[in-house]
């Protein structure tokens, strides 16, 4: 793992990292990586892969109406509301 | 730890370490009566449902015991007296009005800081959710109020319940209750250290690779979850949704039973719990009694997992004298072996991390939880001149921990074009065979029991440099993990230097009556856990 790698994967999940976090985090992610490699070797041709320890399918509730979050529930935990929307910073340059 | 609002509330109460007790309701014992902490959560029942004892009292001298050890434990990240006294109070109420207020009434109560309580915050001891309060309680929460439990507050855990050691936390690390240099396990570390200690008599946590059990193991309590399914994760804040199970932590295996039967049910809000249950451990609701409890392991074929490397010696001794009482008892032991479950550990640091880097895409700083000011020179100005894109990648690295961090881009990598097929999807097949070991064993035997943890709790520190040691921890807890079983940590005694051990006992997919029968007839064995001397 490459400093170059560790910064394209933080890329991908929206997380800043300081220099200093990428260069322990790429030598910390060596070992890690190693660890989990062996797993290669482990021979699983024809094996259904287990996502989930239930065998349940299609598991359904009635399609009644329940009581949600009212809107003003719903935004009073938000950083920064107005006029009963989220409001983000601007998300396209100008 | 937070104290809301409400001291001034304990004050006019005047109720000071209680002296006043259930005399009688611990089963006769001679001498002075015990004190409420010293009492089983269904002697605490029994005794509020027939007006023995007040609710309010109860609650009041669990508060003030946690008002006096919490500062040096750490237990608890938030109490609000007002409200636990609230609660307690409600229930005297009902009482008084003759209604039952159930199988719980008035049983003081610590919920793992992942755990949704409305009125009180539920950080997930992360910055990124300092101060939230959930508006709504998860669904095994209300069963309990339901039931009459009292919350006394919210206890400490790694953050988003990533650790073994409650090290992890952003309000710093809990205390083992046995000695204070060393860690109490993880990551629900508060809440078992919170029943060791007396603190609480019942606490929950949630369990995604031995986080309940790992911890009672350390801390010399018993903890246990359910089969996946059994208990609704609704309201727990999700770290690894295939995995996550909440679960009971108490000095004695009956009272987590009771707790268990409590939460267990389907709920529409959870997807994946199981609406039809096949073994019941049929527990009476009414006496809060659990018959599996009461049957003794005659005829019981238990699994004794074949010794693995690097386990402490007494540990292995303890474990060893375990399943010597056990067969004293009257069952037979075979040798079991789960080959598969060597690669136990590496499926579970791709499957949990994948899962958590999906779950945790959700703080962005835009619902709910911490927002970056943007105000370190980087960017001047307020949100109007920053970026969406800078406001959310700097929340995130000033919000999450290290280990937080370290797993989001573990999981980020497993699951990104051109790896995910070597590592997450080879992980989910590797997952099947241990699932397969499971089931192949269980041909053989009625149970399988192993230690919990390879080794006694260890120094605050010591392992806080090298995750992967960290992640070793979880060498034993982690295959019932991925399976799906029930699994329990009972404890065994101690080393020579006083420290608990436990033992894991696992069985089939929704058979918990089969683990309560051996960890019965091992409570028979070993008494109810012990307080450790400086919280007697």
């Amino acid at each position: 793992m490459t400093p170059e790698d560790i910064r394209k994967i933080a890329g991908l999940a929206r997380l800043r990292l300081r220099d200093d976090e990428v260069a322990k985090i790429a030598a910390q992610f060596t070992g890690i990586l190693g660890h989990l490699e062996r797993l290669r070797a482990v021979p699983t041709d024809g094996v259904t892969p287990l996502d989930h320890p239930l065998p349940l399918t299609d598991v359904l509730r009635d399609d009644e109406p329940r009581a949600g979050l009212l809107q003003g529930e719903a935004l009073a935990a938000a950083p920064d509301a107005k006029d009963g929307q989220f409001r983000v910073p601007r998300v396209m340059a100008e | 730890m937070s104290d809301d609002e409400g001291r001034e509330d304990r004050g006019r109460n005047g109720h000071g370490p209680g002296r006043r007790t259930g005399a009688g309701l611990a089963g006769g014992e001679s001498g002075s009566a015990p004190e409420f902490h010293e009492l089983s959560a269904r002697a605490i029942a029994a005794g509020v449902r027939s007006r023995t004892i007040a609710a309010a009292d109860v609650a009041a001298h669990f508060l003030a015991r946690i008002e006096k050890f919490n500062p040096s434990l750490n237990a608890f990240l938030h109490v609000n007296p007002r409200l636990t006294l609230a609660h307690a109070r409600g229930v005297d109420a009902k009482v008084a009005a003759g209604h039952d207020p159930g199988p719980l009434a008035g049983v003081p109560v610590a919920l793992k800081d992942n755990l949704c309580l409305r009125h009180m915050p539920a950080t997930c001891a992360s910055k990124i959710l300092a101060g939230w309060m959930p508006p709504y309680d998860a669904d095994a929460v209300a069963r309990l109020v339901t039931a009459g439990a009292v919350p006394l507050g919210k206890t400490n855990l790694d953050e988003f319940a990533m650790g073994s050691s409650t090290e992890n936390s952003a309000f710093g690390p809990t205390k083992n209750p046995w000695d204070p240099r060393l860690v109490p396990g993880g990551s629900s570390g508060g809440s078992a250290a919170a029943v060791a200690a007396g603190l609480a008599t019942l606490a929950f946590g949630s369990d995604t690779g031995g986080s309940i059990r790992q911890p009672a193991s350390l801390c010399g309590v018993h903890g246990m979850m359910g089969t996946y399914g059994r208990v609704s994760r609704r309201g727990l804040i999700a770290f690894g949704s295939s995995l996550d199970r909440i679960g009971p932590l108490a000095r004695n295996v009956g009272d987590v039973a009771l707790a268990l039967e409590v939460m267990s049910g389907g709920d529409a809000g959870d997807a994946t719990t199981v609406h039809r249950f096949g073994a019941e451990w049929a527990p009476e609701l009414a006496g809060g009694r659990c018959t599996a409890l009461d049957q003794d392991v005659r005829g019981l074929r238990v699994g004794v997992l074949r010794a693995a490397d690097g386990v402490d010696a007494e540990v292995r001794g303890r474990c060893d004298d375990a399943v010597a009482a056990i067969r004293a008892a009257g069952a037979t032991t075979v040798d079991v072996d789960l080959p598969a479950a060597e690669h136990a550990v590496a499926v579970y640091y791709l499957v949990a991390p994948s899962e958590a880097s999906s779950n945790l895409a959700r703080y962005d700083g835009v619902r709910f939880g911490y927002r970056s000011p943007l105000d370190d020179g980087r960017t001047q100005g307020s949100a109007p001149t920053a970026s969406l894109d800078a406001m959310l990648a700097e929340t995130r690295e000033r919000g999450f921990g290290a280990e937080v961090k370290r797993r989001i881009l573990l999981g980020t990598f497993a699951l990104s074009a051109g790896y995910s097929e070597a590592f997450y999807e080879k992980a989910l097949c590797v997952r099947r065979l241990i699932a397969n070991d499971f089931a192949r064993a269980f041909e053989t035997c009625d149970v399988i029991v192993s230690p919990t943890s390879p080794f006694p709790a260890f120094a605050i520190g010591a392992k806080a440099d090298d995750p992967l040691a960290m992640y070793l921890c979880d060498l034993f807890t982690i295959p019932a993990s991925l399976a799906g079983l029930p699994a329990t940590s009972s404890p065994v005694g101690a080393t020579s230097s006083g420290l608990p051990v436990g033992l894991q006992i696992v069985a089939p997919a929704l058979r918990e009556d089969l683990v309560f029968r051996v960890a019965g007839e091992l409570e028979r064995t070993y008494g109810a856990a012990p307080l450790p001397e400086a919280y007697r």
